[in-house]
């Protein structure tokens, strides 16, 4: 059994989703990763005992590992955007 | 006069197509709808409709979408099918690169690791209907489990039993596999619903007979999202020893379902309703006590003989994974669904003369059923271009006959015609929703000021009193 993660090794993780997340190319998606990962990280704090948080970061690394490829499949076949989804990605309404 | 004419065009069935491609081409909604008028002919328009600038501003501000934003329209088509998720393609991904063996081939390594990704994910199918994974019963989608079911137990107890029982509000993959039945020598019950598209159990069990083979009614409705009181209708089954069959299609996943506490027999489910590839699905077939069916398709004896042909691993996990994924993720997206739904019911209710299609309790949030009043719902879907939307089931959208279910309901043509089925998922967003409650309220609006029929119910004549003349 492998010590608990520190909380700078939890955020970085908590980063790297976020990063990811903003990568995705289908707005859908893209949405729903960020709310994800913002949501599941947010729950994660109540966890308690060094068993659960070890496991809860083991699996975290493992799903962003599969968020890593979609991201990039999602920048390789991309489609028209939405007419919710400005054209220049930078400006918001 | 030109935006009146787009209009004619719009809702005129000829052009239809012509609308379509060149949205595809324009940017904006405008551009399409004036384009179209432009080359429509005289046989397209048959009413000279008096017009005013007016109305011709009317139809650009209603149409207006941004031209700084995208074209392509909001998904909001949930109960047709859903997007793949990322996570499920990514488990598939694996078949299509390496993992190519054959899931039966059990003298090598290929064939080894292929069936062990297929039985991890027929127990997260079997986790999320709380069955055994032996029970589950791969098939091609839900319309081959429900016919499975719907022909296969009959004439298996065709010796004996020679009755079946079903709802009027099913979906045509279980009524036209019902009316084979029928050519087939079985007697079959469709039974009513109320106003709020439940069935009445009194009713049902006073169809049960001693020769009733099999009753099959439904868990959600596809096009209203009504929830059937499936662990009550398990309980008479039960008691009067009769297969209970369950289309799950639209249901599991979105609402707890668990096949022991339910008394369900067997229970069809669709991969691609659950964020799942499309081509695959389930029916779970309990085993004890052992239900038994003819396979519509024999030969090499896979899936305990009842469905034979090679599995397709790569569909198979991605279905497993989408099943895994739903079953833990069930109440962070239902609560999600269940906010927007609300968001997106109300925005929509708001609207003078709009009403909700099924029973406001008993009813899945994902789904909402919306009748606008004195507006053709083909038309506004026509003006809806920026949404995909649908007004009712996709497998009869192509025709433009108004939904049986409504019809069921007790709801007149008038009122079929103008319903709108909207679909929110796991990936909706609440900016989509705002869009299209704007939209919409935008839309109906102006649909309405070009209706007559508006224009006497804004004067307070009853549309019931007059005598139409040439009918």
């Amino acid at each position: 059994m492998s010590t608990a993660p520190s909380t700078t090794q939890v955020l970085s993780l908590y980063r790297e989703f976020l990063r990811n997340a903003t990568k995705f190319n289908n707005y859908n998606f893209k949405n729903y990763f960020i709310r994800r990962s913002r949501d599941a990280f947010n729950s994660g704090k109540t966890l308690k005992t060094q068993e659960e948080i070890t496991n809860a970061y083991t699996k975290a690394q493992q799903e962003l590992e599969v968020l890593k490829r979609q991201s990039l499949i999602s920048r390789l076949y991309s489609f028209e955007k939405l007419v919710v989804e400005p054209l220049n990605g930078s400006h918001k309404k | 006069m030109q935006s009146i004419k787009a209009f004619t065009s719009i809702t005129s069935r000829g052009v239809l197509f012509q609308t379509q491609r060149r949205f595809i081409q324009t940017s904006t909604v405008v551009k399409a709808a004036t384009a179209t008028a432009a080359t429509a002919t005289a046989d397209d328009l048959p009413l000279d409709i008096p017009s005013t600038s007016a109305a011709a501003a009317a139809t650009n501000e209603a149409f207006k979408t941004n031209p700084l934003n995208g074209t392509r329209p909001i998904y909001l088509d949930m109960q047709a099918t859903t997007p793949t998720d990322p996570r499920v393609l990514d488990k598939m991904l694996q078949f299509y690169t390496g993992l190519y063996g054959n899931p039966h081939s059990n003298t090598h390594s290929y064939g080894w690791e292929t069936d062990k990704e297929i039985e991890k994910a027929r127990k997260n199918i079997a986790d999320l209907i709380g069955a055994d994974p032996k029970e589950i019963i791969f098939t091609s989608g839900a319309t081959e489990s429900n016919n499975m079911a719907i022909k296969g137990v009959p004439r298996f107890y065709s010796k004996t039993k020679k009755h079946i029982i079903t709802v009027k509000t099913e979906h045509k993959c279980i009524l036209d596999s019902a009316r084979h039945m029928q050519d087939e020598g079985f007697e079959v019950t469709y039974l009513k619903v109320g106003e709020d598209g439940l069935i009445d159990l009194n009713e049902l069990e006073a169809a049960i007979r001693p020769d009733t083979a099999l009753v099959s009614v439904m868990a959600v409705n596809n096009e209203i999202g009504v929830i059937q009181p499936v662990a009550e209708i398990g309980k008479i089954c039960k008691r009067h020893k009769v297969f209970f069959h369950s289309d799950c299609a639209q249901a599991v996943g979105k609402i707890p379902i668990n096949v022991n506490e339910m008394n369900i027999d067997l229970l069809s489910i669709s991969s691609h309703k659950i964020y799942g590839p499309k081509g695959v699905g389930a029916i779970y077939v309990r085993r004890r006590p052992r239900v038994r069916l003819d396979p519509i398709i024999t030969g090499g004896g896979q899936e305990r003989g009842l469905r034979s042909g090679t599995l397709a691993p790569s569909l198979i996990s991605g279905f497993g994974e989408a099943a895994r994924i739903i079953n833990e993720d069930m109440e962070y997206d239902q609560q999600h669904i269940k906010r927007l739904s609300k968001k997106l019911t109300d925005g929509l209710l708001a609207l003078e003369h709009t009403q909700l299609n099924g029973s406001a309790t008993a009813r899945y949030p994902g789904c909402v059923n919306v009748s606008f009043a004195y507006v053709e719902g083909e038309s506004l879907l026509m003006a809806l271009k920026d949404i995909a939307l649908s007004s009712g089931s996709a497998c009869t959208s192509a025709s433009l006959e108004p939904s049986y279910v409504l019809h069921a309901l007790g709801a007149d043509d008038a009122l079929a015609h103008s319903s709108i089925r909207f679909g929110v998922g796991r990936f909706t967003t609440e900016e989509e929703i705002d869009y299209v409650i704007k939209a919409i309220t935008e839309r109906v609006e102006f649909l309405r000021e070009l209706s007559p029929l508006w224009e006497m119910v804004k004067e307070g004549i009853d549309l019931n009193t007059i005598e139409w003349s040439g009918h």
